[in-house]
């Protein structure tokens, strides 16, 4: 069994290092792009003003979570793929382009609620202080809310980078010759269904797994340095009901 | 130096504060007392604009609070919150500096931290500059809130309860903190449910009861000579 997985990549090569290189180019910029788009639209929904225009960029953005979250991650990909770029568009995009961009879309509808509902988590004594301070809002959500939120939110971040990652398994519907793409094209030459897809399930596994530690040790190298967390959970039993 | 006129705060429909007029002068103290519930912190609240007033004015060194630039004006008003609030993602040095290092452009960093130090050390606190919020008591963060209130020189300073949330062996540190403030004739507004302390600190004692000004007197006159039921009535179960 070895043997065959070893034949496998040595004969496979370099198809796959170009397959792992695009599933991770479209799991990583695809979140890194998806985490700012998902912050900037959460900082605009919890934004407390209650302007005209910014009561009706919070009704657009609702929406736009609203539909993203509705459609199937595939179905957005063809979407991009064969009606919005060829057609509305009319501009030629290679196709791994067209994955990320599909990633980061459908990722920011996700990552914007995980950031609005860590902005909310944040004792509003925390921005009343700011504001009483004499700070902007803006000022006190840069110094204040978002450091806070970013460090409550990296669970919830890695496991959406991890999900991401996994869900890039569907790009072979638009052509990109990812890892999951390539392992069925391989299997179509060579009618080995059993080795390859082995290949494919561990490369995945191991994935995960480097992402899985590093993201641990974010999360430790973060709580350390401020000895957050359950600490100061104290302060929200302690927190009044304000009048 | 600050005056309200007709103020009135409604939630959802519930009249919080009725119509409530105040005058603070310079340099004078003023406790505020009254039940929970009856407007008292919605009342300091208001001072700052951290609650948006329903109809009425204030008025801070004659200028209206609700129009202009709020956060220049919070600057010269400091607010100690019940809960002290202490930025939880910085150190204490970094919590009392952050506002005037982003408001006064001209003031060097070495400047604004000397200043802190000085302030820090002035309440026993030089040690625990690099310290975060959560490992000091709580008599000590609200020590670190006094001080970062006064980082920017303010004209006024409105404390909600500033000893409620404190063990009750850590209240002394703080009201002496607040006496020494008050000697040094700096203006003042307390919300506080320490009478003892409240008689011996104002000029001038307020008690609100239903989003009014129920009574209004000197402490000598409030204490010992009452004249509404409800502060009788109050005051009967909270000084027994």
């Amino acid at each position: 069994m070895f043997q065959n997985i070893w034949q496998i990549l040595n004969d496979h090569q370099e198809r796959l290092w170009t397959a792992l290189g695009n599933t991770l180019r479209i799991a990583f910029l695809g979140f890194a792009f998806a985490f700012i788009l998902g912050t900037l639209i959460a900082l605009v929904r919890t934004n407390p003003s209650r302007h005209p225009l910014m009561l009706v960029a919070k009704k657009i953005l609702e929406g736009y979570v609203l539909l993203i979250r509705g459609l199937p991650t595939t179905v957005q990909m063809l979407l991009w793929f064969f009606l919005i770029f060829p057609v509305a568009l009319q501009v030629r995009m290679p196709a791994v382009v067209i994955a990320m961009i599909a990633f980061s879309v459908d990722g920011s509808a996700y990552i914007s609620e995980t950031i609005r509902g860590a902005v909310q988590s944040i004792d509003k004594g925390q921005m009343e202080a700011g504001r009483a301070a004499g700070l902007t809002n803006f000022q006190t959500m840069q110094k204040v809310i978002l450091p806070q939120a970013f460090r409550n939110a990296i669970p919830q971040l890695g496991n959406e980078l991890i999900s991401m990652t996994k869900g890039t398994s569907v790009v072979g519907w638009i052509t990109v010759m990812d890892l999951t793409f390539t392992t069925n094209l391989i299997v179509s030459t060579t009618f080995d269904v059993v080795h390859p897809y082995i290949i494919l399930a561990v490369s995945y596994l191991i994935i995960v797994y480097i992402l899985t530690f590093l993201i641990k040790i974010l999360e430790k190298a973060v709580f350390k340095t401020n000895a957050f967390g359950k600490q100061a959970n104290k302060n929200f039993s302690r927190r009044r009901s304000f009048r | 130096m600050l005056s309200v006129n007709k103020l009135t705060k409604t939630f959802h429909g519930d009249v919080v504060l009725d119509e409530v007029s105040l005058e603070v002068k310079k340099g004078e103290k003023i406790a505020i007392i009254g039940a929970s519930g009856s407007g008292k912190s919605t009342l300091l609240r208001c001072l700052n604009m951290l609650e948006t007033p329903t109809s009425g004015h204030i008025y801070f060194q004659g200028e209206a609070l609700g129009e202009g630039n709020i956060n220049k004006k919070r600057q010269k008003i400091g607010f100690v919150f019940q809960s002290f609030n202490l930025f939880a993602n910085m150190t204490v040095l970094k919590n009392i500096t952050l506002a005037p290092l982003l408001q006064q452009k001209d003031a060097s960093k070495m400047e604004v931290e000397g200043k802190a130090m000085k302030l820090l050390s002035k309440f026993g606190l030089a040690d625990k500059a690099d310290a975060m919020p959560n490992s000091l008591s709580g008599g000590q963060k609200q020590r670190v809130a006094i001080v970062r209130a006064l980082m920017n020189d303010p004209d006024i300073m409105l404390f909600d309860e500033p000893t409620s949330a404190l063990d009750p062996e850590l209240v002394k540190e703080v009201l002496d903190v607040i006496l020494d403030l008050a000697s040094s004739g700096m203006t003042m507004v307390i919300v506080t449910h320490e009478m003892k302390f409240a008689k011996n600190f104002a000029d001038r004692v307020i008690f609100i009861d239903k989003g009014k000004i129920a009574e209004e007197n000197t402490p000598k006159e409030f204490f010992e000579n009452p004249k509404c039921d409800r502060l009788k009535e109050f005051l009967s179960k909270v000084l027994n």
